[in-house]
């Protein structure tokens, strides 16, 4: 695909490409000359994500200009499906299975549980930023159920009271220094 | 132009076998591992590390660490299997840390079991050897004379009752390739012998020379292979494995996944390089279609059908789709497979893009299209893509053949509408998951315009089988109308959840029950959901309904992908209806009206039910609304919704009216007061890996 030329396209390429770093540009260019270019969307969109922890409104145009795809299209994209977020998250995320498998084995007292010890809803994010508070159809560890995952660690068959110190192990790891490297 | 596959592949296959040799793993002590999500998530990793230090700090160079995938034993993991050559292998399930150290002192460095931590240690026994006579309900090959029986005599009438075990075995896939005389097969571990029993005499002799003598009698040993021997040599003393047979699952659990020797070893690849080499794209349509496999996602397609249809499009380009969305929740069979062997579905994928494209005729590709949430997966499927690419199995010229293909990876972002396959290729092509109208199927057109063919994993994963081992043979394994077998995700109230692949025709009766345990805690067992949100539910009533997609269909549920709910006594049939029309209300995407309104009514007035304010006429406006719906939805999704709520109506209807005319949950689960909404249904999947594009 060529990129359309128009009079002011250095000054917006130059724009959207300060909005990502250096390896999200490289990808998108990777895929400039494909067959099928729009093809690539969701992959670079998976790549944001990963870097930023969600979809901010300048990136989403920085994607849509670099890849000449209306920005309409890559909003509708974004939006259209559970994975994607629009909004900044926590530190980390906690994501109840609500699957089948675990709500037959009572992942509904687990989910209630954790909304009251933070106080918030699914979809929100603690006041203090450590928490953002999701919910998943199904990990495909339905034989563990049910499960809780908190970053990337998976907590299996969950009870409710274990989850006051669930949540204190990841408060005291985000109070502590990062790790230097 | 085509060189001589057979030579180059005999040339992997030397290269692969020199490298496992030396590593010389069989003379050395293994200990290993499984390593999958879910084996993860229980602690294995950990349990690895243990392990590791402990061999490090003994310094005993013949004792090796191996990490296989899972074997689908979700309830008992972490599982560890040491295996000292010459020895029964023995099974720790829920192993920790401490274990790990008491396992590997006693047993790995000691020689003696640690007897407290054995997986269903309740029926383990130190045992000199094991025997295993196949057999299933299908068998055809059933001898006149009890050979079960006549091995019992002999072995007692030789005083080896104590140290020798007896168990009837799921078929073993053997008896198809063999002449249609009467015969069982016999498998003797841990001498990792196959015997031919057709007469009395076979028997004594078998019992005299080999679990007395200690010499395998070598004219009784069976030529062929059973595609699930190395199976049963590990796991075949567990009752919840020697009652399945296990064909996608062939791999799972026994081999290292990041290993293409290993793969390759184990006869991998050798499916492909036999159709590469006699270079008859229709006869492996032919072979497919003869096989009666169906396909595994849940529609229960005839893949040879499907195959036939694209390979008969006129086309520069072709493509062939993996389907590896799992959007079922409460299924993990795909997720299984392509952790724990993720050749097998690779090697299917070629063996199926050679077909498709005549030989090459058509330019072909592949995508896997796996869901995001599903990271161990990707990166096994990544790394396998690598080294097929490597190993000359992918990409240009395959083994010599001139037939070129590749596959790459594309990433699902939680629609489970996506599993649906014109919303996957809008998917794939960057857009919004909406499903199309078809015809046009995308066989015709798909991805890109082009003829399309887009297969289930486990579809996949049984081809390299299907034509390894011959048509007739899977066939058989099967019911007249579905060929081989079907991997369960059993989960819920049941004792022993994990993965089950059964021969089509098995009972619900012995999944649940002999293989699953049955419901813990001496509850009854209320119904069975197969299918998911696009199934229905088989009550208790109904447990010897057997399965395959026919049989379900007309029992009010379907087959489904795999996922299999067990529900006892505690759950609330009116509460799952509406759990699961939240799931497809909330999974709507919202193109056509009957599904994106119908299933909001619905769910409206399923919540009302179990808030205790429905109204007289709810039941027959639940089901006349679900007839509609059925009818009107453009696709899948929508066409199958009602189906949890009118199979539970059906099966169940005096809960609904329990519900509705005395405002009483019969067991106590629903909320049955005034609240605009039960409880919070999340109206978002999200998900959090850190997955980035190509992971
Ligand atoms: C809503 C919906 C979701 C689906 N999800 C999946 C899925 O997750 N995995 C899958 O293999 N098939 C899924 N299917 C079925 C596919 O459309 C398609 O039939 C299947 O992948 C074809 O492969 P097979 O012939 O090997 O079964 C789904 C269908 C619908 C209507
Ligand atoms: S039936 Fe439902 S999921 Fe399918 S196209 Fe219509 S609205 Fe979308
Ligand atoms: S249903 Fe919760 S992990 Fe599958
Ligand atoms: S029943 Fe004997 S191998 Fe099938």
């Amino acid at each position: 695909m060529s990129v359309s030329a128009t009079d002011n396209w250095p000054k917006v390429e130059a724009q959207s490409k300060s909005c990502l770093p250096e390896r999200l540009v490289k990808l998108i260019e990777s895929h400039r000359g494909d067959e099928n270019p729009q093809g690539a969307l969701i992959e670079v969109l998976h790549a944001v994500q990963g870097h930023f922890g969600f979809l901010g409104k300048e990136e989403l145009d920085a994607v849509a200009q670099l890849m000449q795809v209306p920005a309409a299209k890559v909003t509708g994209v974004a939006t259209f499906y559970h994975f994607f977020r629009l909004r900044p998250r926590g530190k980390y995320i906690i994501n109840v299975c609500m699957g089948t498998a675990c709500y037959v084995k009572g992942a509904s007292a687990v989910a209630q549980r954790v909304q009251q010890e933070l106080g918030i809803e699914f979809g929100e994010t603690s006041p203090d930023g450590i928490f953002s508070l999701v919910s998943s159809r199904c990990i495909g560890t339905c034989g563990l159920a049910p499960v809780v995952m908190i970053g990337e660690e998976v907590f299996p068959k969950v009870q409710p009271d274990q989850i006051p110190a669930m949540l204190a192990k990841y408060k005291k790891l985000a109070a502590e220094p990062p790790p230097g490297d | 132009m085509a060189g001589d596959v057979a030579a180059k592949y005999n040339q992997l296959a030397q290269q692969a076998k020199e490298t496992l040799a030396k590593r010389s793993e069989d003379e050395k002590i293994r200990i290993q591992v499984g390593w999958a999500t879910c084996e993860s998530a229980a602690g294995a990793d950990d349990v690895a590390e243990a392990f590791r230090k402990h061999i490090l700090e003994s310094g005993r160079s013949d004792v090796v660490l191996r990490r296989v995938g899972c074997t689908g034993r979700c309830s008992r993991e972490p599982i560890v299997s040491v295996m000292l050559p010459g020895k029964m292998p023995v099974k720790y399930e829920q192993v920790t840390g401490e274990l790990a150290g008491e396992i590997f002192h006693s047993h790995v460095l000691g020689g003696s079991a640690v007897a407290s931590g054995i997986l269903d240690s309740d029926a383990y026994k130190p045992l000199k050897y094991e025997l295993y006579l196949c057999g299933g309900p299908k068998c055809q090959h059933r001898l006149p004379w009890d050979a079960k029986q006549a091995f019992k005599d002999s072995v007692s009438a030789a005083g080896l009752e104590h140290e020798i075990a007896l168990s009837d075995a799921s078929c073993f896939g053997l008896c198809g390739r063999a002449a249609a005389e009467d015969v069982v097969f016999v498998l003797v571990r841990p001498s990792n012998v196959v015997y031919r029993v057709t007469r009395p005499e076979d028997v004594e002799e078998i019992v005299q020379k080999h679990l007395k003598g200690g010499r395998p009698v070598e004219q009784l040993v069976s030529k062929d292979e059973p595609i699930s021997r190395r199976f049963f040599d590990l796991y075949g003393d567990v009752a919840f494995f020697h009652q399945q047979s296990r064909i996608a699952l062939r791999n799972s659990g026994i081999i290292d996944p990041r290993s293409i020797e290993e793969y390759i070893y184990y006869r991998g690849f050798a499916a492909l390089a036999k159709v590469l080499g006699e270079a008859k794209p229709a006869s492996v349509i032919e072979q497919i279609s003869q096989s009666n496999l169906r396909g595994r996602g849940g529609a229960g397609y005839p893949t040879g059908t499907k195959w036939r249809m694209a390979a008969s499009q006129q086309a520069d380009r072709k493509y062939i789709i993996c389907n590896a969305d799992e959007g079922d929740p409460g299924a993990f069979m795909d997720r299984s497979m392509l952790e724990g062997d993720p050749f097998s579905v690779l090697e299917g994928m070629a063996i199926g893009a050679y077909a498709i494209s005549n030989g090459g005729e058509s330019a072909i590709s592949g995508y896997f299209y796996i869901r995001a949430e599903y990271p161990m997966a990707i990166k096994r499927v990544t790394a396998a893509i690598g080294l097929a690419r490597k190993w000359g199995l992918l990409g240009k010229n395959i083994l010599d053949s001139g037939f070129d293909f590749d596959v790459d990876i594309r990433l699902g972002a939680g629609a489970f509408v996506c599993g649906e396959e014109t919303s996957l290729i809008h998917s794939i092509q960057g857009e919004r998951g909406q499903p199309h109208i078809r015809p046009p199927y995308p066989t015709t057109k798909g991805l890109w315009g082009k003829p399309t063919v887009i297969n289930n994993v486990e579809t996949l994963a049984n081809v390299p089988a299907v034509i390894d081992f011959g048509p007739k043979w899977f066939s058989q394994i099967g019911t007249e109308r579905s060929g081989g077998t079907k991997v369960f995700a059993l989960a819920g109230k049941v004792r022993h959840t994990g993965l089950v692949e059964v021969p089509m025709g098995t009972t619900l009766r012995e999944i649940v029950f002999d293989i699953g345990g049955g419901p813990p805690g001496g509850v009854a067992l209320k119904a069975v959901q197969t299918g998911g949100p696009a199934g229905g539910v088989i009550p208790a009533s109904q447990i010897d309904t057997i399965v395959d997609f026919d049989t379900l269909t007309a029992a009010g549920s379907i087959m489904g992908s795999g996922g299999m709910i067990v529900m006892d006594q505690t759950d609330c049939m009116v509460d799952i209806a509406r759990y699961y029309m939240s799931f497809s209300q909330d999974e709507s995407c919202g193109k056509c009206t009957p599904c994106r309104e119908g299933t909001m009514r619905m769910l409206e007035i399923l919540t009302r039910i179990c808030n205790g304010e429905g109204k007289s006429d709810d039941l027959d406006k639940l089901e006349r609304l679900g007839k509609l719906i059925k009818k009107a939805s453009l696709c899948g999704l929508g066409r199958a919704a009602p189906n949890p709520v009118l199979s539970t109506l059906k099966h169940f209807r005096h809960e609904y009216e329990a519900h509705v005319n005395e405002k009483r949950c019969p067991v106590g689960k629903c909320p049955m007061k005034a609240v605009t909404r039960a409880e919070p249904v999340p109206s978002a999947v999200q998900f959090v890996a850190e997955s980035g594009g190509r992971a």
